[in-house]
């Protein structure tokens, strides 16, 4: 890079095209069962069971259609946005003020406790909230689904939020106090503003675990209140009928992810270093 | 001096009368001004803090440390989860089932083992090495970035359906692969001595790009001159990584190390939906076992001591990942 002389320079250039190159394989093995999941989608059943596998086919929409006409997955991916959606509503509700809490005021230990929950494997809790939930009715509702969620969205909003309320300049708030707001006033009116572009990746984060989940709604939910993942994972059974089902399942699952992901970008990887439980 | 910038409208209003002059004695001591009315909103007011934190901290306590004071309880019973049977006191004969010779017990922590360690070991090498290719300036390279958090971020269970069926034995492009690269055939998820290695591969391709990731914003946080100076003292690029980049992005590396631990121990959906811990118990993580001693044979005690034991295991990786960081951070 300093030194450009004639030869390192075409060293350098032979390096370039070497480095493209290494970064487009590595692209092409990370992207490709995406490309797969979605490329097959498009193929009929038959088609897929081709062997060597069809690069070459009749694009049909038939699995799409089938997955949205002859299943419940209008009705399951209704129930999945529902969870996520109130899972983050409360999620923020509880997990705001103690980010700012933290953030203010100090409570680490707290603070580490709220990450101990990354730690504990899904399983844990499924166990006991499976009997408690029976013996209160909350099996197939979606009070017991969000409530089960927010195991997820809670410490998540909570850790990410703790970075962004730090950066929320002290001298703001003192001012505001100094002029009569008192300390929660504070926290809704100059705190809460300021860190706008935090809630929107916390919140997305919030709704891509929620929306990923699959092992609490596989115990908690019944008939009612099974979401898509499960739905999903229901079409496996019958993958020797209809492998065109499966992957247009998958591909629609998939696909609000990506739309998120492209939002989000580099926060997720804050996101997901910092907090949150997952299955 | 007060930074506020653009970002502050609302602060607008306070019309920023002579607070750079309070500010200095305001700051030692802000709670004493914090009279914004008497009595009970006063004392809310005061102890603010506690009205931020406490509902999260209570909340998550009910939910966590309620289920794990009843698990640690029912881990001394014995029950089915019928209503009508209520559980049987055990004592610890749950725990000494578990350690007297379980099969089932033996194999899941040999499978789980077997699964993190190499997974981990591949992912962290892999994912250095990665970071380390891709901490440059080039074209694209936000592209790259949201493209590698695909993997990360993909609904597991619709990624499980993909590669199950990319292992296919008769039909799976992966199959195909193997063909086309002259490999003897392979079974993959359907044969008991691939189907680990096979769920491996899976798991190096979704979280790899995490581990690179996170390196990737170690190494860019590196200062240059360190390296300019190396290089003026003749060091090889080989040695530069060796001796700085790696002792100074290490405590990244463990931090991301330790992550993945934890959630590599807990991998449920990606085994669950491609091989439900088969064939037979083949690919039965800790965590799988657990699920089937609970919700296939309604074994509620077992599971729950079960459950107590997977805790340890997965605090006494972190404990010892945490005293690498510290040894060597």
């Amino acid at each position: 890079m300093i030194r450009e002389s004639g030869g390192t320079r075409r060293a350098g250039i032979s390096r370039q095209i070497l480095f493209y190159c290494a970064l487009v394989l590595v692209l092409v093995v990370f992207i490709f069962p995406f490309f797969w999941m979605a490329f097959n989608s498009f193929k009929t059943h038959e088609k897929i069971l081709e062997y060597p596998p069809a690069f070459v086919f009749a694009p049909t929409l038939d699995n799409f259609k089938n997955v949205l006409w002859q299943s419940n997955i209008v009705q399951y991916t209704g129930n999945s946005v529902l969870i996520a959606f109130g899972s983050l509503a409360v999620g923020m509700v509880l997990g705001l003020p103690a980010a700012y809490g933290i953030a203010r005021y100090g409570h680490r230990t707290l603070a580490l406790g709220i990450l101990v929950c990354r730690m504990i494997p899904g399983i844990s809790f499924l166990v006991p909230w499976f009997i408690v939930f029976r013996a209160l009715g909350l099996l197939d509702t979606y009070t017991g689904l969000v409530i089960a969620h927010l195991v997820i969205t809670v410490p998540l909003i909570t850790w990410i939020m703790i970075g962004f309320f730090e950066e929320v300049p002290v001298e703001l708030e003192e001012a505001a106090r100094i002029d009569g707001c008192s300390r929660a006033g504070v926290f809704l009116r100059i705190a809460l503003p300021l860190v706008r572009p935090g809630l929107v990746s916390a919140g997305i984060l919030a709704l891509i675990f929620t929306w990923n989940s699959f092992l609490f709604p596989l115990i908690l939910a019944g008939i009612k209140t099974k979401t898509l993942p499960v739905l999903v994972y229901s079409f496996m059974t019958f993958d020797y009928l209809d492998l065109g089902g499966v992957y247009a399942a998958s591909t629609l699952v998939t696909l609000p992810v990506i739309v998120m992901v492209l939002i989000v970008q580099r926060q997720f990887i804050r996101g997901l270093t910092l907090g949150g439980v997952k299955g | 001096m007060w930074g506020v910038g653009s970002s502050a409208g609302r602060v607008g209003k306070n019309k920023g009368r002579g607070m750079g002059a309070r500010k200095a004695e305001i700051r030692p001591r802000p709670r004493a001004s914090s009279a914004s009315g008497f009595g009970l909103s006063r004392w809310v007011d005061q102890h603010i803090s506690w009205f931020f934190i406490l509902p999260a901290v209570l909340f998550l306590a009910a939910v966590l440390a309620f289920p794990i004071i009843y698990t640690i309880g029912l881990s001394l019973f014995r029950w089915s989860g019928a209503a009508a049977t209520p559980p049987a006191w055990v004592g610890l004969g749950n725990y000494a089932d578990v350690f007297s010779g379980d099969p089932g017990f033996r194999n899941a922590i040999f499978v789980t083992t077997y699964f993190t360690g190499v997974s981990l070991l591949i992912e962290v090498t892999l994912g250095v090495g990665l970071a380390q290719l891709l901490n440059r300036e080039f074209l694209g390279k936000g592209i790259a970035r949201t493209l590698l958090i695909l993997p990360v971020a993909g609904t597991p269970v619709a990624l499980a359906l993909v590669w199950r069926h990319m292992y296919n034995p008769s039909n799976g492009i992966f199959t195909w692969f193997a063909e086309v690269l002259r490999l003897p055939p392979q079974r993959w998820l359907a044969d008991a001595t691939t189907v680990i290695p096979s769920l491996i591969l899976f798991d190096v391709w979704q979280w790899t790009p995490l581990i690179m990731l996170i390196t990737l914003a170690g190494l860019v946080s590196l200062p240059a001159d360190i390296y300019e100076a190396a290089q003026i003292d003749g060091a090889s690029q080989w040695q530069s990584f060796w001796r700085i980049t790696l002792p100074l992005v290490r405590p990244t590396i463990v931090a991301a190390t330790m992550l993945r631990f934890m959630d590599s121990v807990k991998t449920f959906d990606q085994i669950y939906v491609s091989t439900q811990g088969g064939p037979g118990i083949a690919s039965q993580t800790l965590n799988l076992y657990v699920f089937d001693q609970a919700f296939q044979y309604l074994h509620f005690g077992y599971a729950s001591a079960l459950l107590i034991v997977l805790f340890f295991v997965i605090l006494a990786g972190n404990v010892a990942l945490a005293s690498v960081r510290r040894g060597q951070a």
